[in-house]
């Protein structure tokens, strides 16, 4: 069997996008499997026993009391440090485990869950529910959309973060109800009105968190009389909310759409792959059928260079190819400053509707830091599979370990005048056009 | 042409960051590159805009406040101020308590508040009501902002505009080209082997797609950026964390050393979060309020007293107001119509607009006095010196805020 560079240059935009940049062995070594026995086995993979994941558990976070009304100023002061505390450890925490992971797909799902249910660590403020949170994404990542939906409904992080717990019978917070319809399921103003978000926001009154961290219905503040939300008409709660919502025939093609734009190009697919992904998708709801349907289009590979890689994608994509060690919390704080400069820490996305995409991750502010952050890395990276080819080979070297299938004129001409100096040819190479896009 | 043929022509045909190219790297040492603000710095009484959007739908009613209202205290049992706690614009108006330094402003003549702005047909979505003042275009979603299709009409020059943030909003991206973008902090040149790489990748490919042409531009830019604003990058913002968390002030405070320093940019944009206030909102909108005033009077105080400053026109908005009546959280959901501050030397003083009614609603939210895109029109031709007409689609009567 021979591996033509098409086929090559395929197998690499699947593991790119189905996770954080790709290396050539890991390519060579999914184009052994085959490309859809890799999706299936990455679909299907044990988690708990992938040895990154082994290697970075999940810090042990606690719920903090409310500091009461009669603290003292240094007693506000020492929560506030401890809430902040936590937030920075459990952000580390998720770095290090993305960068660890040696099956991606389970972590770039849950990131990508994460930036459709974006939930920020600013109002939330408990890392112990964001984390909680993050692993509900994480459990249902490759699993059942509706399932998932209907837990970020009852979600203690998403009731802090959309107002959920302020919500009660008589004079609704309309936060929640308008966000799920809105951004998690329908999209803006398809086939839904005000008034629909007004009664959903009724049938989700009642919901309180509890001081262990969890959330439950108090059902005195909850409205119990007949709602009608899209049509269906009675005492609605949050699960016949979420149904009535999920019934609606634009959720499918709208998660479809939104997932396509995460995971497989910056323009939207055409409305014969988009209704191929709908029946694929919907009514299963199985998020795996959805991914399958994606990444085994022809689409899939029509669209590569199509999809601006965002600064999680980058940073993630260049410590895993440059094998850079993190057991150091301050340099991983200098990365996640990095990811701050660059308009994106995961738990801290700018609002409800997730980060942007596409051209809004290429200013010149951005291509500045990025430059930077590249020559910092490649100082502290292991190069050994550069330095060790000759400097003539050395351009073909880091498109192979930064699983770029082939460079451009353009690049290759810049490439080659850095070719004397690994570590200058690599931070250059990370900022190509080839690999900024996917 | 579609737009992205369009920038493929333009890069293709070395249009696009023309400026860039032509300073010729290799050529020219980078003494000579010493910022365009020293060699063609803005010429005197150019007029200067700076938006300021404040994301999440500040509310309007808090803000300047119809505290002689019987009805604004009958809407909002327990979430009101009173006469004595706002600062009085007039009879009837009076700035939030958190809000000294407008106030003074007001006092100065130098504060303009247009009342009632909004758009036919209101949209209570963030996303949506945000794009559309971003836009111009309450009708359809389109994707290029209304500063962004000022700067196509100006030949590309990416440093027209500049976005203070890594991430450049809607605003500011145009058909053919986008706003700069710099972030706060001090940051150092880079040697010149790297610099020439730059400038390679820069360069665009036959094999490009579009979304790579945009990375090639964004070098182009970054040097053109590079060039103007080196010798105010050098001494960076004093006491600012190079971050996207950049506060409005470090945010100000380097646009103000832009400005001062004469570089050729018309137009900055810088932003605010925290105005979503569903819940508890009293406590959450002062801190913002207040972080927007001491920044803003800072900032304009500073203005104020420099030749080029005094050319500066602030223009602060956000995406809607908030439902007149408090839902039972303290807090208050989605609205339409909200206040918009214009400030500055150049700027008459005083009410614009009708203050909407707070009985006569619109299920439950203000009805519009203004339409924002009067505002723009002013801004264009009275700041920007551009037919407004070109970038709006439509004229629309300005408000006679300008001297």
């Amino acid at each position: 069997m021979s591996t033509t560079d098409d086929d090559w240059r395929a197998v690499a935009r699947l593991l790119r996008r189905t996770g954080f940049g790709a290396t050539g062995p890991e390519i060579d070594a999914a184009i052994v499997v085959g490309p859809a026995a890799y999706l299936l086995s990455a679909l299907t993979a044990d988690q708990q026993s992938d040895p990154g994941v082994v290697a970075t558990p999940a810090p042990a976070l606690e719920l903090l009391g409310p500091v009461g009304k009669q603290a003292t100023a240094a007693e506000r002061k020492a929560h506030n440090a401890a809430l902040q505390d936590g937030l920075a450890e459990l952000t580390r925490w998720w770095l290090r485990r993305m960068v660890a992971v040696r099956q991606p797909l389970t972590e770039k799902m849950t990131f990508c869950w994460h930036n459709h249910f974006a939930t920020s660590r600013t109002k939330v403020r408990q890392a112990a529910l964001l984390l909680q949170q993050n692993e509900t994404l994480r459990t249902h990542s490759r699993g059942n959309f509706r399932t998932l939906a209907q837990a970020m409904l009852i979600d203690p992080a998403m009731l802090i973060w959309l107002d959920g717990n302020d919500n009660v019978a008589g004079a609704p917070n309309e936060n929640l109800s308008r966000e799920f319809i809105e951004l998690f399921t329908l999209g803006h103003g398809d086939g839904y009105t005000e008034q629909d978000v007004r009664e959903g926001a009724r049938a989700l009154t009642g919901w309180r968190l509890t001081t262990d961290g969890g959330a439950t219905l108090n059902s005195k503040k909850h409205d119990s009389t007949a709602k009608t939300i899209l049509g269906v008409t009675g005492n609605l709660d949050q699960t016949g909310f979420g149904d009535a919502v999920l019934a609606q025939p634009a959720a499918g093609p709208y998660v479809a759409r939104r997932t396509y734009g995460q995971l497989i190009s910056d323009n939207p697919p055409s409305e014969d792959v988009l209704a191929a992904l709908t029946r694929a998708f919907q009514p299963s709801w199985d998020i795996g059928a959805l991914l399958t349907a994606m990444l085994g289009s022809a689409d899939f590979v029509a669209a590569q260079g199509t999809s601006v890689i965002n600064p999680v994608e980058w940073l993630v994509g260049a410590l895993r190819a440059l094998q850079v060690p993190l057991t150091d919390d301050k340099r991983v704080r200098t990365l996640l400053a990095t990811l701050d400069t660059l308009g994106q820490v995961p738990f801290d996305p700018p609002s409800v509707g997730g980060w942007p995409s596409g051209a809004a991750w290429l200013s010149t502010a951005a291509a500045d830091t990025r430059i930077r952050a590249a020559v910092a890395l490649t100082k502290i990276a292991d190069l050994d599979s550069i330095s060790a080819a000759a400097p003539s080979e050395r351009v073909d070297a880091a498109g192979h370990l930064l699983g770029v299938a082939a460079w451009s004129a353009r690049s290759r001409a810049v490439l080659n005048d850095a070719a004397g100096d690994p570590r200058q040819l690599v931070a250059i190479a990370l900022n190509t056009s080839e690999y900024l896009t996917n | 042409m579609d737009h992205l043929t369009r920038r493929r022509f333009l890069i293709a045909s070395g249009a696009t960051g023309a400026a860039a190219l032509a300073i010729g790297f290799g050529t020219v040492s980078w003494g000579t590159l010493m910022g365009t603000a020293e060699r063609d710095p803005l010429v005197g009484g150019t007029r200067i805009l700076v938006i300021v959007t404040l994301y999440g739908g500040n509310d309007g009613i808090n803000t300047v406040i119809p505290y002689g209202d019987p009805a604004y205290h009958d809407a909002r049992p327990e979430f009101t101020y009173t006469a004595d706690q706002v600062h009085p614009l007039d009879g009837e108006l009076g700035l939030n308590p958190a809000m000294p330094g407008l106030a003074g402003l007001w006092a100065g003549n130098q504060l303009a508040i247009v009342r009632g702005v909004g758009y036919p047909k209101p949209d209570h979505s963030h996303f949506r009501s945000m794009d559309i003042w971003q836009t111009a275009s309450p009708q359809a979603p389109i994707n290029t902002g209304w500063i962004g299709r000022w700067l196509d009409l100006n030949g590309d020059n990416p440093t027209n505009a500049v976005n203070i943030g890594s991430v450049l909003p809607p605003l500011a991206v145009g058909a053919t080209g986008a706003a700069a973008a710099l972030s706060v902090g001090a940051s150092s040149a880079f040697p010149a082997d790297l610099a020439t790489a730059i400038t390679g990748l820069g360069k665009p490919d036959p094999a490009d797609t579009p979304e790579q042409i945009t990375v090639a531009q964004s070098y182009c830019a970054e040097r053109t950026v590079e060039a103007t604003f080196r010798p105010v990058l050098d001494a960076g913002t004093e006491g600012a964390a190079a971050g996207s968390k950049s506060t409005l002030a470090q945010q100000l405070t380097l646009v103000a050393r832009c400005v001062k320093a004469g570089v050729p940019t018309t137009v900055y944009t810088v932003s605010l979060g925290g105005f979503d206030t569903h819940a508890d909102e009293k406590a959450t909108q002062e801190t913002q309020l207040g972080i927007l005033d001491t920044a803003l009077s800072a900032f304009l105080k500073d203005m104020a007293s420099d030749p080029n400053g005094r050319s500066v026109v602030v223009l602060a908005y956000s995406e809607f107001g908030r439902r007149v009546q408090v839902n039972a959280s303290h807090g208050t959901d989605h609205g339409t119509a909200g206040p918009v501050f214009i400030a500055g030397v150049p700027v008459r003083g005083g009410f614009y607009g009708d203050q909407p009614s707070l009985t006569d609603l619109d299920d439950g939210d203000l009805k519009s006095t203004v339409d924002f895109r009067s505002i723009y029109s002013e801004m264009l031709s009275g700041v920007l010196k551009a037919d407004p007409v070109t970038v709006l689609g439509g004229s629309y009567p300005g408000i006679g805020v300008l001297t």
